[in-house]
């Protein structure tokens, strides 16, 4: 509302501007209305704006727009040397190269898998800490527990990886404590099984506490006067937490959800391959897309296979990103997101 | 396509301001039933425990590097250790490597998060409020390039081949000066800010320097305390292009070291699963590892407690960040 009132005096404004410029049109010379025409288009009004944008148009075109274009590398038998607008086309050779191997599935799989898993574990576990720590009385106990919650998230991947080592390690932490227990030790830098769990459980510790802010928001704003009406019909805490805390906090779930459907695609690069490297033992279960062309990049010399492999996953991953927007649209049309 | 955006932002600034009033409420409300109050302390106890979880590893890390290097290997990891040294901290700042690599890291965080801030609080200006006639078009420029990228492959080569970033530092620099999405937050920030403000800046005859200055820039200080914040941990996370560009290690980035360690410490020891010699890569010690994590946290989790005020806020009234 207040955008549109501002749009009008802004209108009201320029609009005085453009009286001003209209009037040596009468003169007639043709050299005159362009002048004027020119005077009279936004990006001469606005040129300091648009000079502020001006860096980052040029970023964007640059490091996001070109590498766009650079997706013909995908349909050629690239030559380094002939560079990427002179090497010969081949069609989908490339593509057809990749779906003939048993890779692309288990790629695939793996990550569809993996990230299915990390959105439900972490949601889940997202809004439970939110939920716990709204019901608790503010003071310093839920304000000291959110900020040690919150902490791991600013830790790198990397770092974590090397904690994880501590604890993961045959004598490691956990190990120690197994063995000490009289079970046998997990070799697990050595067992493709256990990783899917092992990646659930960090990511919790990592990201669950941050992730809750987000619904904590949601559920402070939730009307008191609902609670207060509850309780006096009888309504107990839990009753309460199922009967209007969720529900009412439905939408920024849905949301959430949609925008991490989006994202399905995408392999968490960043996490997974400071955990698993190379070590190839562990690929069944943690090798993703992204995993997969990093190492395609860094060892094979065919940028035209890897590129295609990439360009299958962005399209992929775009048209998941619309399909959501469709879902949201459909079922949760305050959650769309365009 | 953004607007509908700016609404669930604009309602997340009203639970912001809410957020105080309803605590009051909270405070209040008495406990009655006994179930309600086994609940509650159920409650109280897991919030506590996963608290001390996430804080546990830091701590048994922190313990553990300032252990005795045998005494680790013969007792495992301890709450206390018996022994104490400073050896592996002494053997990792000999070494010329991690200071090197602290140096190119601290470098980058720094002059990155500086630019990178003045190219995204420029445009994220420019495109607040309604001053552009074509912003949606704009915006739409920008927010596809969230929806849709080229890919590794040409983005490694226009890198590599067409801007000839390898071995150079600005490789480190130039691809992370705008993040889209920390743009469109901050650009909310400036949304949020009321344009009377601006119109009585004006009517006292202030021009668009004095207000960009004195009124927009100190009231969104939360909002780029707050994207300085992601910036800066985004710089300082960095290690791909330390793999993928760099030939001299002494460019190498702290993270980069990090991985490295990593990944030939987990090569070692499925390696010794499956039996082969273990010794075939040299594997740092294990007070050495963990000197090594504590270090590179560190400046990170000493600014944290600072900004967390501040970027709490910021996340409220600026929308979602996952």
């Amino acid at each position: 509302m207040r955008n549109e009132v501002r749009e009008e005096q802004l209108q009201g404004i320029s609009a005085s501007r453009e009286a001003d410029a209209m009037i040596p049109q009468g003169g007639g010379s043709g050299k005159r209305n362009i002048v004027a025409w020119l005077k009279r288009t936004d990006l001469v009004k606005n040129r300091w704006s648009y000079l502020l944008l001006l860096p980052a148009i040029v970023f964007i075109v640059i490091f996001a727009y070109f590498p766009m274009v650079g997706i013909i590398i995908a349909f050629e038998d690239y030559d380094p040397i002939a560079g990427m607008f002179a090497s010969p086309l081949i069609g989908f050779e490339n593509f057809r190269f990749f779906f003939s191997s048993s890779d692309w599935i288990q790629v695939t799989l793996n990550t569809l898998y993996l990230n299915t898993l990390f959105i439900g574990t972490g949601t889940l576990a997202s809004l439970l800490i939110a939920v716990v720590l709204s019901e608790l009385r503010r003071g310093w106990f839920v304000k000291v527990s959110q900020t040690l919650m919150t902490l791991p998230n600013f830790v790198s991947w990397a770092t974590v990886a090397l904690f994880s080592v501590a604890f993961l390690s045959t004598d490691g932490i956990i190990n120690n404590a197994v063995s000490a227990m009289g079970g046998s030790a997990i070799p697990f830098y050595s067992s493709p099984d256990v990783w899917p769990a092992v990646f659930v459980i960090i990511r919790i510790w990592k990201g669950a506490g941050w992730g809750a802010i987000v619904y904590m928001a949601a559920i402070l704003g939730i009307d008191e006067s609902i609670y207060e009406a509850a309780k006096i019909d009888g309504a107990s805490r839990l009753r309460c937490i199922f009967s209007i805390t969720i529900p009412l906090i439905k939408n920024i779930i849905i949301l959430m959800f949609i925008m991490s459907i989006g994202n399905i695609f995408k392999g968490d690069f960043g996490m997974i391959y400071p955990f698993i490297g190379d070590n190839s033992l562990l690929f069944p279960t943690t090798d993703v897309i992204d995993t997969y062309v990093f190492r395609a990049l860094r060892s094979f010399t065919n940028y035209g296979r890897t590129a295609a492999i990439g360009l299958y996953q962005s399209l992929m991953g775009f048209l998941l990103v619309l399909f959501a927007n469709w879902l949201a649209r459909r079922y949760a049309p305050e959650s769309a997101i365009f | 396509m953004p607007e509908n955006k700016n609404n669930l932002q604009d309602k997340s600034a009203e639970i912001a301001a809410q957020t105080d009033a309803v605590s009051i409420h909270r405070k209040k409300k008495g406990l009655s039933r006994k179930s309600d109050r086994i609940l509650l302390v159920i409650f109280y106890v897991f919030a506590g425990v996963f608290a001390l979880l996430c804080l546990y590893p830091f701590y048994q890390v922190l313990i553990s590097s300032f252990a005795d290097e045998t005494t680790l290997i013969r007792e495992g990891y301890k709450l206390f250790p018996s022994k104490f040294s400073l050896d592996a901290y002494r053997t990792l700042f000999a070494s010329d490597d991690i200071l090197y690599a602290y140096g190119i890291t601290i470098f980058t965080t720094v002059v990155g998060t500086f630019c990178s801030l003045i190219v995204t609080a420029m445009a994220a200006y420019a495109l607040s409020g309604n001053k552009l006639k074509y912003r949606n078009a704009v915006n739409f420029f920008f927010y596809f390039t969230m929806l849709f990228s080229g890919g590794l492959i040409p983005y490694y080569i226009l890198i590599k081949n067409y801007l000839h970033l390898s071995n150079n530092l600005l490789v480190y620099i130039v691809p992370g000066l705008l993040n889209v999405w920390n743009m469109f937050l901050l650009r909310n920030f400036f949304n949020d800010i009321s344009p009377s403000l601006r119109e009585s800046a004006m009517i006292d005859g202030a021009n668009e320097v004095t207000i960009a200055f004195r009124i927009i820039l100190p009231l969104s200080l939360p909002g780029l305390a707050t994207i300085g914040l992601f910036t800066s941990l985004s710089y300082w996370n960095i290690w791909m292009e330390s793999m993928l560009y760099m030939d001299d290690s002494r460019l190498y980035t702290l993270q980069y070291l990090i991985v490295r360690m990593v990944n030939s410490i987990s090569a070692a020891s499925s390696a010794g699963q499956s039996g082969l010699p273990t010794g075939v890569t040299s594997v740092p010690a294990y007070t050495l590892r963990l000197a090594t994590a504590i270090v590179t946290i560190g400046p990170i989790v000493l600014l944290y407690p600072f900004l967390q005020k501040y970027f709490v806020a910021g996340l409220r009234v600026g929308g979602v960040k996952e």
